[in-house]
């Protein structure tokens, strides 16, 4: 892969389901997961004839916290558009989205990646309707197609950056990034393996350097930040070879074979659609008001780079540790309950970092997953602190409370791991070290530094790991110097 | 005077009283319906049993003390309105067989009342027409004369008034399909203000236009009916919140001093002098009632037509986009691809007028067209309503003809599309202003009725209703049933 000379341009729309109680434009249910087919469903969002659209107005507020967020502009007043196409999973034959006066644009989010803070523009974040769900099925030879229409109607947030992406990594921190956003306002489970994350991406290369971009490819429907990443991978690489080699690139739609590891070409810009774009005569304009626009602003859960500023301001955490720290759901309010019951932030903090993040990698799961709780996590530091255990000890401790949720001092006392510092105790287990490694003891009187380590070593073996290494080294050094 | 002549007031009168019960009045009407309609052809569908029950139900109810404003009053509803558990065909093949599970807003409203249900009525498919001839089912003919047309779309509504196969109906009015029927068969009809009454459960043609409105024999009539179908609703957003008025009261009332305008612009070329002769005498006996009838230019009205014509089919190519026999109504069968199941379907399931309007629609929002056709339709349907605003400055109401002919011939107009487009030259503006407009009977010219239209201001329907019921009150003209 010779990428080096070429340059990538990407931008992403992003469609988020919104988690509204009911759908965007009628009463049903909009949590409609595990549920039969079609028993999420009326007249409205079945598209029969006659019935009228009535605007979900938390779906709107929970667009309008999401562009806020992502520090977009409101303008005064909105509208909604219908975008026509047909096909059966739109059950209207046209889909109510926004055209030319969406709810929020011109803002931006900032991804730590590829050294340093970047900054992607957003041009707008707009409210539509998701469609049905179209399962298709071979039977006796013979194919057909089944419709679910629990999906029809339910709000979807429509998030456009801009092409200010320039790498595969950039593209998935952004993914994350915007995924944890949502997650924090509380507007989507954000959860991608069941679709309430999706992504499109459009990906175009160029010399570096040069100015003018090149052709455009979309790459439809990924469902997870590392399929982001990987199709982005792939299609730089099919480019450049395709340049290289002397061919054009062609504009067109083209879709991610997971399995493969491959884009596979769909429809090229001569199928495009003309979706007829017009304002939707069924439903009013929107007046956003400074009043309402304010007070959603309020209610605003603070934000991930808030909460990384003021983890540097107020814990004195370096811009790392506070990135890491802001980085996933509920990791920092569990640092933040532990810090408040253990002045120790950078402690904490290498702890979550270490030891937390370890586990969740390891077991592949989210906090909030986890039985430990920040007490957990603060009792089993001050049971450090006050030497009443090892760090390497703690590092079991901590493993047993991530699993079965036990308070550290029960494990300690229950699996006898409480240090030995008991000084008459440790002594005689000292001497019985010296006596039984002469040639390690005469290496120490003759100021040999590494026997003395062993023979802490010999000590500690002979303790499993509990005698507090500090006092045997004390008795160790008291012991043969007046030997 | 036989049952089915009486106006609901005065079938009201009697249904109090006791001298009739609606089960008497109901089985009237259905025996009318039984003999004259297979010569008329204004039902779709007559729901007989449905009737039956629903006049027993308002007996007893009666007896019990209810006096709901149409308590046992037979009626009809054009088959565009939703109705839960009976067909609803819209006057097309392509949802032949569809039978919707809910009730449109004014159904219910309309029941909730006590009013029976006749049954559905035809219509031009998807109400587009000015003659019904473009049902995919069957013509409606003229009670006036069987050879001619009832109007369009709503003509089966307008004509199972007019024969006495309804005490009152209901249809709907996009460009004129309300007013310019009503004109034609010699019957009151009435478009409110858009937003007036909900359209919820209507089926859409132009959604920016539709509205929802009475068919009566007399203006006191529609005041009473009006009053029961209009009025806020939750489950249309561009229904109007306001509160609705007494309208049976704001109908008595004099026009002495009342300001009169009569916009030139709608005694358009090729009117008939019939027509025009009976309007004239309109506004003469508006005058003698005191009121100060004076001319009044509105100078964008001649490019109404071509801004509907760019505007309705639109909207109407997105609403009618949802027939694609997946989910209900027809489907062709033997299709292979999904391209080829809606090529078939909708090949098959629309008649010609709709399909045209389709393309046209189509075309007009189309990349590259859009700004041309469609934005420059909505500047144009801007300036009109500015014509209305700046008339409403000096004039309480405006008077006009309805239609600039009487009914015609069925056939004379169906090969050539832009003569019967020429049919609602005179109602399009007011629809595309949204304002109230009230067709009243003003005479005959060639043995066939003439209509006065009355419009008025945004949510203007009180002095819209005096204007027409004064006249009505004052006018040689007395409602009456052809013979058929
Ligand atoms: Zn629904």
């Amino acid at each position: 892969m010779s990428t080096s000379v070429y340059e990538p341009v990407i931008g992403l729309e992003t469609h988020v389901q919104l988690e509204t109680k009911s759908k965007m434009f009628c009463a049903c249910s909009a949590a409609y997961a595990g549920a039969e087919p079609n028993t999420h469903v009326c007249p409205v969002c079945l598209g029969m004839p006659g019935v009228l659209p009535v605007i979900n107005r938390r779906a709107v507020e929970f667009t309008l916290l999401s562009g806020l967020a992502l520090n977009c502009e409101v303008p005064d007043a909105s509208k909604f558009d219908r975008k026509n196409y047909p096909y059966p999973d739109l059950l209207k034959g046209y889909q109510i989205s926004q055209y030319d006066l969406p709810f929020t644009v011109n803002g931006w989010l900032t991804i730590d990646v590829d050294g340093g803070p970047h900054r992607v523009g957003i041009i707008r974040a707009h409210l539509e309707e998701d469609t049905a769900k179209l399962i298709h099925k071979r039977e006796n030879g013979a194919s057909h197609t089944l419709m679910d229409a629990n999906r029809s109607g339910v709000p979807l947030l429509e998030i456009v950056s801009a092409p200010d992406i320039r790498s595969p990594t950039a593209a998935r921190a952004y993914v994350q990034k915007l995924r944890l956003i949502v997650q924090t306002l509380g507007v989507s489970t954000g959860n991608m393996e069941e679709g309430a994350l999706r992504c499109d991406v459009n990906i175009s290369i160029r010399p570096a350097g040069s100015e003018p971009l090149g052709v455009k490819v979309e790459i439809k429907n990924l469902n997870s930040a590392r399929s982001v990443q990987r199709a982005l991978e792939y299609e730089i690489d099919r480019q450049t070879r395709a340049i290289e080699g002397g061919q054009q690139v062609i504009q067109e739609t083209r879709g991610w074979d997971e399995d493969r590891g491959v884009t596979v070409s769909q429809r090229t810009k001569e199928q495009a659609h003309d979706y007829r774009y017009f304002p939707e005569p069924d439903l009013p304009p929107v007046f956003l008001s400074p009043d309402w626009i304010d007070g959603l602003r309020q209610q605003m859960a603070e934000l991930p780079d808030a909460r990384r500023e003021r983890y540097q301001r107020e814990f004195g955490l370096s811009h790392y540790d506070a990135v890491q720290l802001t980085s996933a759901l509920g990791v920092g309010t569990f640092f933040e309950q532990a810090v408040a019951l253990y002045a120790r932030p950078k402690v904490t903090a290498n702890w979550i970092q270490g030891e937390l993040f370890r586990v969740l990698r390891e077991r592949d799961t989210d906090i909030q997953e986890l039985p430990l709780t920040p007490e957990h996590l603060v009792e089993l530091l001050v049971l450090i602190d006050d030497g009443t255990i090892s760090q390497a000890i703690a590092k079991q401790v901590f493993d047993d409370v991530a699993t079965s949720g036990r308070s550290p001092r029960t494990i300690v006392a229950e699996r006898g791991l409480a240090q030995i510092s008991d000084a008459t105790e440790l002594e005689r287990m000292v001497a019985e070290a010296i006596a039984a490694n002469p040639q390690a003891a005469a290496d120490v009187r003759a100021g040999k530094a590494p026997a003395l380590g062993f023979l802490t070593g010999q000590v500690m073996k002979a303790t499993r790991g509990k005698a507090n290494p500090a006092v045997v080294n004390q008795i160790l050094k008291r012991l043969l110097d007046t030997a | 005077m036989e049952l089915h002549e009486l106006t609901v007031l005065r079938a009201l009168d009697a249904l109090r009283s006791r001298e009739v019960s609606s089960v008497e009045l109901t089985e009237a009407y259905l025996r009318r319906i039984e003999s004259l309609d297979h010569t008329l052809g204004a039902y779709l569908t007559v729901t007989a049993a449905r009737a039956r029950s629903d006049a027993r139900r308002a007996d007893e109810l009666r007896r019990r003390g209810d006096d709901a404003p149409l308590l046992g009053v037979p009626v009809a509803l054009k088959d565009i309105f939703c109705t839960n558990g009976i067909e609803t065909t819209c006057g097309s093949r392509i949802l032949k067989g569809f039978v919707p599970p809910y009730d449109a807003t004014v159904a219910t409203r309309l029941a909730e009342a006590g009013a029976v249900l006749l049954g559905k009525t035809n219509m031009d498919e998807f109400a587009m027409g000015s003659s019904t001839e473009n049902s995919a089912f069957q013509s409606t003919r003229n009670p006036w004369d069987l050879a001619r047309v009832p109007g369009g779309s709503s003509g089966g509504s307008a004509a199972a008034v007019a024969a006495g196969l309804a005490a009152a109906s209901l249809g709907t009015d996009t460009g004129g399909s309300i007013r310019q029927p009503a004109a034609l068969c010699g019957v009151v009809g009435f478009k409110p203000t858009y937003g007036r009454v909900s359209r919820y459960g209507m089926i859409a043609f132009a959604s920016s236009l539709d509205q929802a409105g009475p068919f009566t024999r007399t203006v006191a009539d529609c005041a009473l009916v009006l009053g029961v179908i209009a009025g806020h609703d939750p489950s249309d957003s561009t229904a109007l919140p306001d509160p609705v008025p007494d309208y049976q009261a704001s109908a008595d009332g004099e026009l002495r001093g009342l300001h009169v305008g009569v916009p030139d612009e709608y005694f358009v070329a090729g009117m008939e002098p019939g027509v025009e002769r009976a309007v004239r005498g309109a506004l003469d006996t508006l005058t003698e009632l005191g009121a100060d009838v004076r001319p009044v230019s509105m100078p964008h009205t001649s490019y109404a037509l071509a801004a509907y014509y760019l505007i309705a089919p639109a909207e109407a190519s997105a609403n009618l986009a949802r027939y694609d026999g997946v989910k209900y109504g027809y489907r062709a069968p033997n299709a292979n691809t999904t391209l080829d199941a809606y090529l078939r379907t909708r090949g098959e399931g629309f008649g010609p007028e709709v399909k045209r309007r389709i393309m046209l629609g189509t075309y007009a929002l189309s990349s590259g067209y859009y700004d041309a056709y469609y934005v420059k339709a909505q500047k144009i349907r801007t300036l009109i309503k500015a014509d209305f605003d700046r008339a409403f400055e000096s004039f309480d109401v405006l008077v006009a003809p309805t239609s600039p002919t009487v009914a015609f011939p069925l056939g004379a107009k169906t090969a050539d599309p832009l003569a019967m487009y020429l049919s609602d030259v005179c109602t399009l503006p007011v629809s595309l202003a949204g304002l109230p407009g009230l067709n009243v009977p003003c005479g005959l010219a060639d043995e066939m009725p003439v209509g006065l239209q009355i419009i008025g201001p945004a949510l203007g329907e009180e002095t819209v209703l005096r204007v027409g019921a004064a006249y009505e009150r004052a006018s040689a003209w007395q409602p009456r049933i052809p013979e058929i």
